[in-house]
């Protein structure tokens, strides 16, 4: 088998609701540039491949589309794009995948800001894409309305047709954010003194790209990334988000509940795939899993009771949540790659607890296994998951 | 005596920057950006500035490659250099017409949290639909709305800002008790241009509210600055002009129930240092043959003349052709062109000046772009900007290196520790936060 990859999805103090209560919690540092700091040099101590760092543009809730009136929780955040940029210069390895939402935003902006992120981490930058389907959200930048949507009942007609436009909106600024990287090929820059001339305009390219949407004419303001194309990344969980991801993402996460699901869900990504035309290319799935580790089976399971007794409730989430010990959460992890899973994206229950147990709980298990590697060999994010640097699609072959 | 404050302006997408020297290095790379932030640090300048421009230039239909092209994005760069800086504040432009107010105001209050109080907000106005192709609006903004909307967009902003307090997170672990109050940061906005509501979603960052720089120049522009801005980023560098200006701003401010510390007139300066100042003057003139090459002085004349003179020989006499008048059509997205508003009398003035001192069409443009704000040896260029500022020219300026990134080394080493001596310049930070360093109240 080859070497699993690992990422590790950062949020706030955890995912878990009551993660802030832990006694090794930092509450009131969630909002400092020392607190992602350290975090992110912590994942980069593991050798994990990448962070993803969660963002929305609301504020955090309970209810699906609207605020609510809870004061145990954490709420605030800073904008994950910025932070990504923050911790870039003190880090040299891991990768940053900022969460940025397409629905209300400039793809122009966003394809700048990532290309930037690019550049100053010389090429570590992701993307996860975020579409908003929210009333809250959309009322936040008051561009349009959008309906409110039952979540439980994702499959009524009205909202099919809305995931479907958002879906597709998101497409298309995914698209245009990738053509902005590619419309300055790498050799533009000739400052050729001779001729006074700084640039070599033939190698810098309109993108023309109209849509439904918006239209965006180019070429970008920022040169092409380090990588070319920084790394492309959506969460999906039904057949519209899996072939959003087919179409755009190099990096696919899923939430199966069991090896079958995952099996299953593969299929229906590479079908997607496959009819996107991009059957030849690399694309990863990766499955998420929320994890709670402690060295002990019942040490886990006493803290995870513990943490719901905090909350309130009983912690659900969109992915399967792992209590158990590091040996048996890599048992899980090479079960499900067997099964055609390339790689996890593991959301800690708690911060900065579960994500110690993985850089130095589960890593050196795996790397025990062979599993796992045991240094960087590559510097940027697309080497660290395997995918070439790609041709521009503006340059002459 | 007044103390001076001091930016640095990275090098800028114009022909000031002089892209061949051989000294002249990247400007994208990172190492470039920290390279010149930290050097001001070191010299412990107020703040570190970075321009923007939405739209790559055009000049005859086709983008403009005579000087540098390429820029990164405003706030990503901002945020990187809070990694390897400390103290010196982070500025940049921010364009309020193809932006939106929740987003910016969650970027800025992200990048204050990010750099412990730091950032500050150079907020520009455009309404063109050159650049608006690149966005979802397109040009869609009348141009006299253009302030109308930048100052709505700044005070939404403001307003967003404002929705946390600073007390409102608790997070008690005990009582588990997160927030003290259920539902912070609500607002509602309703005016001609936003009709926006719901909850802000960043808590309240060191400093409140980002530093405002203004850079309008019109008088609807001095008027928006004197209403809102706490610096502006001027363009009067001379003795005569300066105070007049300056006098003109900060006499705007009373009406506004605004003292005149609370809005500092910051011009943008380029600046030659040489030991002496023949050697400045000899290195004045060799940078000016620099920045104006001669392509690039026809250039410059398509910019008033508003037509195609590619066939003309800038080495030879100015052309014979009438400037078209009109809407302008040859350069898009640059703002020089709206400086020059009576091309046929700017057009009649520089052939008197060209044939009166026989002047090719590149000499004329060398002598008619303007010289260097500040040129001279350290003390010659310390001594000017002490008295600009002690005569109330400005109360400081945002130097403009023309070589990327060295060009400030040399001031930081020479022309600061004069200042220092002279006691009108800090020697340490006294302060952590940007306002601090401005001598702006919270």
């Amino acid at each position: 088998m080859p070497h699993l990859h690992l990422a590790v999805a950062l949020d706030g103090a955890g995912w878990h609701p009551a993660a802030w209560r832990e006694p090794t919690a930092e509450p009131h540092h969630l909002l400092t540039a020392a607190y992602w700091a350290g975090l992110v040099q912590e994942a980069e101590a593991g050798l994990l491949d990448f962070v993803t760092i969660e963002d929305a543009v609301a504020l955090q809730s309970t209810l699906f589309g609207a605020p609510d009136e809870r004061t145990d929780q954490v709420r605030g955040r800073l904008d994950a794009v910025l932070v990504a940029a923050r911790v870039a210069p003190v880090t040299r390895h891991i990768g940053l995948v900022p969460t940025a939402t397409v629905t209300h935003t400039e793809p122009f902006h966003l394809s700048k800001a990532l290309a930037t992120l690019d550049h100053v981490s010389l090429g570590r930058a992701g993307w996860r894409v975020q579409v908003s389907g929210k009333p809250d959200e959309a009322a936040h930048f008051g561009r349009r309305t959008v309906p409110a949507i039952d979540p439980a009942h994702l499959d009524a007609p009205a909202t099919l047709d809305l995931f479907n436009e958002l879906f597709d909106e998101a497409a298309d600024a995914v698209e245009v954010v990738r053509r902005l990287w590619d419309s300055w090929e790498d050799d533009a820059e000739i400052r050729d003194v001779a001729t006074g001339r700084f640039i070599d305009r033939d190698k810098l390219h309109y993108i023309d790209f109209a849509g439904p949407k918006f239209s965006v004419r180019g070429p970008s303001i920022t040169p092409r990334p380090p990588q070319g194309q920084p790394v492309v990344t959506a969460l999906a969980h039904s057949a519209v988000p899996y072939r959003l991801g087919a179409r755009a993402a190099d990096v696919v996460y899923i939430t199966p509940a069991d090896a079958d699901q995952a099996r299953t869900t593969i299929a229906e990504v590479r079908e997607q795939q496959a009819i996107a035309g991009r059957a030849a290319e690399t694309v990863h799935v990766f499955a998420d899993l929320v994890v709670l580790l402690d060295e002990t089976e019942a040490a886990a399971a006493d803290r995870h009771a513990r943490l719901d007794e905090l909350a309130g409730y009983s912690f659900t989430s969109d992915a399967k949540i792992f209590t158990g010990t590091p040996e048996r959460l890599a048992d899980l992890l090479q079960e499900w790659q067997a099964a055609g899973i390339s790689g996890f994206r593991l959301r800690p229950a708690s911060i900065p607890r579960d994500l110690t147990a993985i850089t130095r709980g589960l890593v050196p298990v795996l790397q025990g296994r062979d599993a796992f590697r045991r240094a960087y060999a590559t510097n940027t994010l697309r080497e660290h998951l395997g995918l070439t640097r790609p041709a521009n699609r503006y340059a002459p072959a | 005596m007044k103390q001076i404050h001091l930016a640095a302006h990275f090098p800028g997408v114009n022909n000031t920057t002089v892209w061949s020297d051989p000294k002249a290095g990247s400007h994208i790379d990172f190492a470039s950006f920290a390279h010149l932030a930290r050097t001001a640090e070191r010299a412990k300048f107020d703040f570190f500035f970075l321009a923007e421009g939405l739209r790559l230039r055009e000049q005859g239909g086709q983008i403009y490659d005579l000087d540098v092209v390429g820029r990164p994005d405003t706030f990503t760069v901002l945020a990187a250099l809070a990694a390897v800086t400390e103290r010196i504040g982070l500025t940049g432009t921010i364009n309020s017409t193809f932006n939106e107010p929740y987003e910016v105001a969650r970027q800025f209050a992200s990048l204050d949290h990010l750099s412990a109080g730091r950032a500050g907000w150079n907020v520009v106005t455009s309404w063109d639909a050159f650049t608006g192709e690149n966005f979802r609006r397109g040009g869609y903004l009348a141009a006299e709305d253009r302030y109308a909307r930048a100052e709505s967009f700044l005070r939404t902003a403001w307003e967003l800002f404002d929705t946390w307090h600073g007390d409102e997170i608790v997070a008690d672990a005990q009582s588990g008790r997160f927030l003290r109050e259920p539902g912070p940061g609500k607002f509602r906005r309703q005016d001609a241009f936003f009709d926006i509501a719901g909850q802000f979603n960043v808590p309240r960052s060191p400093q409140g509210r980002p530093v405002i720089l203004q850079a309008g120049d019109s008088n609807e522009g001095r008027e928006f600055a004197a209403a809102t801005a706490d610096a502006i980023f001027g363009r009067h560098a001379t003795r005569d002009e300066g105070r007049a200006f300056y006098r003109d701003v900060k006499d705007r401010l009373a009406k506004y129930g605004r003292t005149e510390n609370q809005l500092l007139i910051l011009p943008a300066a380029t600046f030659i240092l040489a030991d002496t100042d023949a050697e400045a003057n000899e290195l004045a003139h060799e940078v000016r043959r620099a920045q104006i090459s001669g392509p690039t002085a026809l250039r410059f004349l398509e910019q008033v003349w508003n037509r195609d003179l590619s066939g003309y020989d800038p080495d030879g006499p100015l052309p014979d052709v009438d400037p078209v008048l009109g809407e302008h059509t040859v350069a898009r997205g640059r703002a020089s062109v709206r400086m020059f508003r009576d091309p046929q009398a700017t057009v009649a003035e520089w052939r008197a000046l060209a044939d009166e001192k026989k002047l090719s069409v590149r000499e004329l443009v060398i002598a008619v772009g303007g010289r260097q704000d500040l040129i001279g040896s350290p003390a010659t260029i310390a001594d000017t900007i002490n008295d600009l500022v002690q005569n109330d020219a400005a109360d400081g300026f945002i130097l403009v290196p023309h070589v990327t990134p060295g060009g400030l080394d040399d001031f930081a080493d020479r022309v600061v520790p004069l200042l220092q001596e002279r006691g009108v310049f800090r020697s340490e930070y006294t302060g952590t936060t940007l306002r601090e360093h401005l001598g702006l109240d919270a």
